[in-house]
């Protein structure tokens, strides 16, 4: 299997606090990797440095490397930007543009990229509304403001924003931990549609979640990579105490 | 996705950071300026009969502007004696019993205060003050400051008061203490610092102030003789001497401007500093 | 110490909470004295010229007229300047401190803009007349002239006075207030719009420009009206450059007049009643325009610090 992302020793910090330690991890393409552990155990903040945001923050720092498809995205020749366009992601809470339109969310990344040769805008925007599920609710109003639509609407919304500009990569922070039941049974299927054309890793604090959507699962605590292989194996036979105590809920 | 694109973007981007970093920069020349004029030019003006002396009769060198400072300090005072009372009692009010309309409406007013021009308080107080007493007065002057410092006061007020946590009024009152007391020495007390910072702002804010004073206290050539005389300033000492064709008192003006801006950036740090030795300051 | 009798210190508490209703009370008192005393005072002006007032466009106290279109002029296009320096120039500020300047720069450079608004009204003006004036004179007009000539607006004698240096001088003055409110603007749009719009590949002033403006966009016009109403009211560094001459020219080079600064230059020699009326009804005007520009701008801040429908703040 084609390995994707290839996270080599890797360490972050926020100012004096080291929130990943030494994690080595390979992401396979067109495959869902889910990431769990209990909060604060550095998921979130390793997520972020798969697409290099987690250096926006002041007083960050990170150290080791991360490969995409054999490239170090943290070389010093390497920019950040470009990453982040082929690494694409969607936050815990929805966050569309609320000065724009519909179409022009889903459009803002085009704008900064510009359109693919041979394509127009609208062609774009449908394709990615319709591959989130999203175009037959909105034809009709694609000009009214992108908060107007439901929370879960706003997610898928932003998924459409995210894959508008074809990354190979899709990150998911906690995609569904501000939507209702239905909404987020609505993502999860959505991520089991979208990982033939993506390599996806999803941060999720539900273990049930990471069960149903994942292919393999990477078990996080205190910052450190305590295990991680195919999602069936975690969840039924997990080699570390400690992966057995949070699976079965004897923990945190 | 094409590499001029790239490019493009990529300077546009760095091109627009340094913009806002010359932006910065730029704003801040017009400040180095004023404060290195006001400063030299200032202390050349600067001896012992600056602070002694009696301003001269146009064409006579010498002289100083003993009395201005003296009248400033005087003006500044009046205004406080009334306008920072006022003001702590009208910010207590908005930040104890303070809801609904009324409070809005209070809010509100004390906001639109202090986009008023100052002028507008010298037009207002000289048609009731000055018109009354028929003539222009140092009370005058005081009261045309204190209205620009109310709102200034009230509005600090109220948010250092809102500062204070809610347990300790609650403590307070389940001791048996009645409302104001518990107001004035727990509540007041521990927002002090704030409302110190607060007025001293509203102090270094209105020492400068020339516009109300040009029809209020007017100016004078002698030393203060009392609250329903006419007194000298500073702020219109400027004024009036920069806009003269003498030299001499050119020299006097920036003498007198340097005090005073002397006299309002010592009052704010001073603001600043109680401010932050009482905790609650930012 | 001995315990107030409960009917003491009911009395005490009502007592207490009357001064301070009292004191709150008398500040909508005040407004509504500066109100009445100005309509009051316009009233003599008012019947006398009636709207001709606002139309007139001589302004002549030795020949008994008042007109007051030049100095509405004089106020608005010296405020425009002003707006059209300070605007550009605030927003970079405010997009520096708010968005890239290392934190240890972000306190001290803050202080010092603040420390612009500090400087008393008076001394921006001896600085003008002594400073700017000369600059504005020997180098800023001659070179205007020489590049921009063609235009009406940049064309006639170099008095260095005049309304380019009132412009240049409130644009100073107003520049703290828009950039710090625009400041407090920009900081308050959520880290998640920034990070979405990171995370689609943009650049840093890709992200500003089409995530975090169009957020903070009507606190940041608040912040430019809040500026405004201040240039509009500015009296003293004004009136100490303008010229002091009421007239309409379409040169910016041509000494000029503001409402604010003519009350300066003559209220106070005004010994005729019809004088002085037109005068206290220019401050009427005055008032009413910073009044509604005032209440416009706290009304947009207002709407940032809530956030738009449907986003959550964190």
């Amino acid at each position: 299997m084609d390995t994707r992302l290839l996270v080599e020793d890797f360490s972050a910090w926020y100012g004096q606090t080291q929130a990943v330690k030494n994690v080595t991890l390979p992401v396979y393409a067109s495959q869902v990797t889910a990431i769990i552990g209990p909060s604060g155990c550095g998921k979130s903040t390793f997520i972020r440095c798969l697409n290099r945001l987690h250096e926006v923050i002041p007083g960050t720092r990170t150290r080791g490397r991360v490969l995409l498809d054999g490239q170090n995205i943290y070389d010093d020749k390497v920019d950040p930007a470009e990453i982040r366009r082929r690494v694409g992601m969607v936050f815990q809470k929805p966050n569309p543009f609320p000065t724009m339109s519909i179409f022009d969310n889903v459009a803002a990344g085009l704008r900064v990229h510009g359109l693919p040769p041979g394509t127009t805008a609208e062609e774009v925007v449908e394709k990615s509304l319709k591959m989130v599920g999203l175009w037959d609710e909105v034809a009709d109003r694609l000009q009214d403001s992108g908060v107007s639509l439901s929370g879960g609407q706003q997610q898928r919304l932003c998924i459409a924003r995210a894959l508008a500009v074809e990354p190979e990569v899709l990150l998911m922070d906690e995609p569904c931990s501000a939507l209702d039941p239905v909404s987020t049974l609505k993502i999860e299927e959505l991520i089991k549609g979208l990982k033939e054309k993506y390599t996806i890793v999803i941060v999720t604090h539900n273990m049930h979640q990471a069960a149903r959507v994942a292919d393999y699962t990477a078990f996080f605590l205190n910052g450190q990579l305590i295990e991680y292989g195919v999602t069936s194996d975690i969840f039924t036979n997990p080699r570390d105490q400690r992966t057995e105590d949070y699976i079965t809920g004897r923990f945190g | 996705m094409i590499a001029g694109r790239d490019q493009r973007r990529k300077f546009s981007n760095k091109l627009m950071l340094v913009l806002a970093a010359a932006a910065t920069v730029l704003a801040l020349l017009p400040l180095g300026s004023i404060l290195l004029y006001v400063a030299t030019k200032g202390l050349l003006a600067l001896n012992w009969d600056f602070f002694t002396q009696l301003p001269k009769p146009v064409g006579e060198p010498g002289g100083g502007l003993a009395n201005a400072i003296v009248g400033t300090l005087i003006l500044v005072g009046l205004a406080s004696v009334m306008g920072i009372p006022l003001g702590i009692m009208t910010g207590i009010y908005l930040a104890e019993f303070g809801r609904g309309r009324l409070a809005w409406l209070v809010r509100f007013t004390c906001d639109v205060m202090t986009g008023i021009p100052s002028i507008i308080v010298g037009i207002v107080v000289y048609g009731t003050i000055v018109v009354a007493m028929k003539r222009f007065s140092a009370i005058a002057g005081g009261v045309a400051l204190a209205i620009i410092m109310l709102p200034l006061v009230t509005r600090t007020t109220e948010e250092m008061l809102k500062l204070v946590p809610n347990s300790l009024r609650e403590a307070s009152l389940a001791l048996g203490a009645s409302q104001w007391r518990t107001t004035y020495s727990i509540v007041l007390r521990s927002a002090m610092g704030g409302i110190i910072t607060g007025s001293l702002l509203a102090v270094a804010r209105v020492a400068g102030e020339t516009a109300p004073l040009l029809f209020t206290a007017l100016s004078s050539r002698y030393w203060h003789t009392g609250l329903d005389q006419r007194i000298a300033s500073l702020p219109v000492y400027i004024y009036t001497y920069a806009t003269t064709p003498y030299e001499e008192m050119h020299r006097l003006a920036w003498g007198a401007a340097l005090v005073l801006v002397a006299m309002v950036l010592v009052t704010s740090i001073a603001a600043r500093l109680a401010g932050r030795r009482a905790g609650g300051g930012r | 110490m001995q315990m107030p009798s409960p009917k003491s210190r009911r009395w005490g508490d009502s007592l207490f909470r009357g001064l301070t209703f009292l004191a709150a009370l008398g500040m909508i008192g005040l407004v509504m004295v500066i109100a009445v005393q100005l309509i009051r005072g316009s009233q003599l002006a008012f019947t006398h010229f009636g709207l001709g007032f606002v139309t007139g466009s001589r302004w002549d106290p030795v020949h008994g007229a008042f007109g007051s279109l030049p100095l509405v002029y004089g106020t608005i296009v010296s405020s425009l300047i002003a707006l059209l320096i300070a605007v550009p120039l605030s927003l970079g500020i405010a997009i520096y401190l708010a968005e890239l300047a290392p934190h240890w720069v972000r306190t001290p450079v803050s202080f010092l803009v603040e420390l612009l608004a500090a400087i008393p009204s008076v001394v921006y003006g001896l600085w003008g007349v002594f400073v700017l004036v000369p600059l504005v004179r020997t180098a800023l007009e001659p070179f205007l002239q020489r590049t921009l000539g063609w235009l009406p607006f940049f064309q006639g004698t170099y008095y260095g006075f005049g309304m380019l240096a009132a412009g240049i001088i409130l644009a100073i003055m107003i520049i703290p207030t828009i950039s710090a409110v625009s400041r407090e603007v920009l900081l308050a749009v959520p880290n998640s719009q920034r990070e979405a719009m990171l995370a689609l590949g943009a650049t840093r002033w890709e992200t500003i420009k089409m995530a975090v403006l169009p957020y903070g966009r009507s606190g940041i016009l608040g912040a430019v009206i809040l500026g405004l109403g201040r240039a509009i009211g500015e009296t003293m560094a004004v009136t100490m450059v303008i010229g002091n001459r009421p007239q309409i020219s379409p040169s910016v080079f041509e000494l000029a007049q503001t409402i604010a600064s003519i009350i300066a230059n003559e209220f106070s020699e005004a010994f005729d009643e019809l004088h002085l009326s037109a005068l206290v009804m220019a401050g009427l005007v005055l008032f009413v325009v910073t009044l509604l520009l005032n209440i416009l701008a706290r009304l947009l801040v207002w709407r940032v610090a809530r956030a738009p429908e449907g986003v959550t703040r964190e």
